[in-house]
């Protein structure tokens, strides 16, 4: 089968009952939303999508047998069985070149990469193949796959196990990215990579895994990739963050005697220029929040966006409360690079008082 | 989760070369290590036994993080770190904190690390820091192996690279092993094979028969040894460190055991990949709960009492040196806690050593959070200060 022949809504075999029956979170008798955490949304989202789909296959390392080192994908093994949840060997080149090769020819792959720190040897597959096949082969051929992988610092990890890459990824033309900040998301937006027709990474913010539960669907959703959700509406200062900082945002933005806006990027690539701009023209004033280092980050971009959709509106620069441009410190030092609330409700109070 | 699987070493015990029978009797003729070396053995076992103890009672106190403990792997890496000359040097994984102990490396420095203190790696002892993205040492350890052949024709010194078997089928395994083989590089690669990658069988990296056999392929050396047998470790990797520098004829002479070499031209070139077979006692990491994947694995053959059972039958050992051996490993231990737990939390230490000079984002970045840190304190870390 041919990339060209594949529908991107194919919905595989009707006979899922089996398989939904033994589904890790659809053991649920009815329709209801339930209280899950971002990692169970994640598990229920890939439920719900390898369900839907008979096409969706998941694979990486140690995601079979022990579910997962986050306990993600626990329980889809016995639900689904071994052709449709993997465990490789340890080679993330093999993982994303042979799910590249399974999403050119008919399969949905859900490839995860164990940390984010650990998708370079990935590097070269998706930003040489993944992110142009589509280009090179004038649509003929399509790589319709998603990368997951834990990012972020917060939960006192060793080395490599904190860093926050999404710039590499976003800078890359044929790729997208999303990051879930709540549960919801986290369900919704996995949904909206695997039914999407190119290359999606999906970061989750890894300190949120087990930090909040929220209602989450019983049924399958998708959030449309490349709409932001504003969290907090406000009329003096725009704040763009996305993942585990939405959080502390939205403490700092309670903190602060001003209006504030909070508006939860979700999709980094493709972005929301248009919510950006309307909020930027609406409050005069805008800060972007993030943990991945402050130099050519996201913040650089939407800093960049505003300047070219809301100069005239602007009555500050636009304030950047990133992390630091040095590696991730390990333990308690990690609290200081990780902008914490306070540090965000100041930075917040020199875009307002500029 | 119900399906378990075998320990994919038990079937093969035949195919490893041993000094030591699991008892700790001589299965061979004994080898020509020195008495001071077989104490040494010893003594670093038994300090590495009381280290992974210690670590493992830290991290459930919260005063480390996560550790991966070496119980069952400790003898090989002691054993081939001792089998290093002072001029070679160690890339380690997170995991052969032994083997850099027998080295020189201090503990309260790998104990200050695993609390968080920044600080890795001892240039004296000429340990690199841990390689936590797997396999990246294997081609990083042929080319400082390479240095001395490009600067002056000859092997100044060798590099000794540890590696899991899951390390086994990342690219940079590849790579590192090719280049060896086409640079003739001195560097010994040893693969602790546990059976396990976390939770990954060793069947599920590979169909090779052996991970030592994958050698042959480089035109690298291949040799399988038991790696709960220190002594048998030690003989193989000092051969192999030995015909790395510059004495491949001499090797060639007494070559290895022939049931250890499993694949490669046998002294024929310097490189060598040492396949010590190993079991993992216990977790992954102290985050891993290994129930969920295997059955209680089989703890037979711990090197430890192997070795002392035979260092008390030549008489090098009796109950009262033994004891002396547990004074001096407890001192030793207690000094390394307490100066680990001396260091605090510096919170601009980040950006020092970023740049040889910090660049002016760094300089700008460091001010801001000074700036902060005098008028906030510990709160602009959060709700945990
Ligand atoms: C490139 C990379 N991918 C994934 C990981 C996560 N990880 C850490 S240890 C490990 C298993 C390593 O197994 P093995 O090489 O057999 O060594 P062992 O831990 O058993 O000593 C994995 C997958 C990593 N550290 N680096």
């Amino acid at each position: 089968m041919s990339g060209a022949d594949v529908d991107p809504d194919d919905r595989g075999s009707e006979d899922v009952g089996e398989a939904a029956e033994r589904a890790p979170t659809h053991d649920r008798d009815d329709a209801d939303a339930e209280e899950l955490t971002l990692v169970e949304a994640v598990r229920d989202g890939l439920a719900a999508e390898m369900l839907r789909n008979d096409r969706v296959v998941v694979l990486g390392e140690d995601v079979a047998e022990n579910g997962g080192v986050f306990r993600t994908t626990d329980g889809l093994l016995e639900a689904f069985g071994s052709d449709r949840v993997i465990d490789t060997p340890l080679a993330e080149s093999g993982i994303v070149g042979a799910a590249i090769g399974l999403a050119t020819h008919g399969l949905r792959p859900v490839a995860e990469v164990q940390f984010s720190g650990f998708v370079y040897p990935a590097f070269d597959q998706l930003v040489s193949h993944a992110a142009r096949l589509r280009t090179r082969t004038r649509g003929d051929l399509t790589c319709p796959l998603v990368v997951r992988a834990p990012y972020g610092g917060g939960i006192r990890a060793p080395e490599h196990h904190s860093e926050s890459p999404e710039a590499f990824f976003v800078h890359q033309p044929g790729l997208k990215v999303v990051v879930p900040s709540t549960p919801r998301d986290a369900k919704g937006l996995l949904a909206g990579a695997v039914r999407d027709p190119d290359p999606v990474i999906v970061l989750e913010p890894k300190r949120m895994y087990r930090a909040t539960n929220e209602r989450v669907p019983a049924e399958p959703y998708a959030v449309d990739l490349g709409e932001a959700a504003v969290r907090r509406e406000g009329t003096e200062l725009s704040v763009f963050t996305y993942g585990a900082t939405v959080e502390s945002t939205l403490i700092a933005a309670d903190d602060l005697d001003a209006d504030v806006e909070v508006v939860d990027l979700r999709s980094l690539s493709p972005l929301d220029r248009e919510t950006i701009a309307a909020s930027v023209r609406k409050t005069g004033r805008a800060a972007v929040v993030h943990e991945a280092p402050r130099t050519a980050g996201v913040g650089a971009e939407i800093a960049a966006t505003i300047q070219e959709e809301a100069l005239l509106y602007q009555e500050a620069p636009v304030e950047r409360i990133t992390g630091f441009d040095t590696p991730v410190p390990l333990g308690e030092a990690e609290d200081y690079h990780i902008p914490a609330a306070l540090r965000v409700r100041e930075g917040l109070r020199e875009a307002v008082e500029f | 989760m119900s399906t378990t699987r075998r320990t994919p070493d038990a079937a093969d015990a035949d195919h490893r070369y041993r000094y030591l029978d699991e008892s700790g009797h001589l299965v061979e003729d004994p080898p020509a290590v020195t008495e001071t070396t077989l104490l040494e053995l010893y003594e670093s076992l038994r300090f590495a036994r009381a280290f992974d103890e210690r670590a493992k009672s830290l991290q459930r106190q919260g005063r480390i993080a996560t550790y991966a403990p070496m119980a069952g792997q400790a003898g090989a890496q002691v054993a081939a770190a001792l089998a290093m000359d002072d001029e070679d040097w160690l890339y380690p994984t997170y995991r052969d904190n032994a083997a850099k102990f027998a080295r020189g490396v201090d503990p309260a420095d790998v104990l200050a690390l695993l609390a968080g203190h920044e600080g890795d790696g001892d240039a004296d002892a000429r340990v690199m820091p841990e390689y936590i993205p797997i396999a990246t040492q294997l081609p990083q350890a042929v080319g400082a192996a390479w240095t001395g052949l490009l600067r002056s024709g000859e092997p100044e010194y060798a590099t000794l690279a540890t590696l899991g078997d899951g390390a086994t089928s990342e690219g940079d395994f590849h790579e590192g092993l090719n280049f060896a083989g086409v640079f003739d590089t001195p560097t010994v690669f040893l693969c602790q094979n546990n059976g396990w990658a976390i939770s990954t069988p060793t069947e599920r990296q590979t169909r090779s028969e052996t991970l030592a056999r994958k050698a042959a392929a480089y035109g690298v050396e291949g040799v399988r040894v038991d790696g709960m047998d220190p002594l048998a470790t030690y003989v193989t990797v000092r051969r192999a460190v030995r015909k790395a520098k510059d004495d491949v004829a001499a090797v060639a002479d007494e070559p290895a055991d022939p049931e250890a070499v499993a694949a490669g031209p046998s002294g024929a070139t310097r490189p060598t990949l040492v396949e010590t077979v190993v079991r993992r006692f216990g977790a992954h990491t102290t985050s891993d709960d290994p129930s969920r994947y295997r059955e209680e694995p089989d703890r037979s053959g711990d090197p430890l009492p192997r070795l002392e059972t035979y260092l008390r039958g030549r008489g090098l050992l009796d109950d009262e040196r033994v004891a002396a051996v547990g004074d001096r490993v407890e001192t030793r231990l207690e000094a390394a806690v307490e100066r680990a737990e001396a260091r605090e939390t510096d919170p601009t230490a980040a950006f020092e050593h970023v740049y040889a000079e910090p660049t002016p984002a760094v300089d700008d970045q460091r001010a801001e959070l000074e700036r902060l840190y005098e008028e906030y304190g510990d709160r602009v870390a959060g709700e945990r200060h």
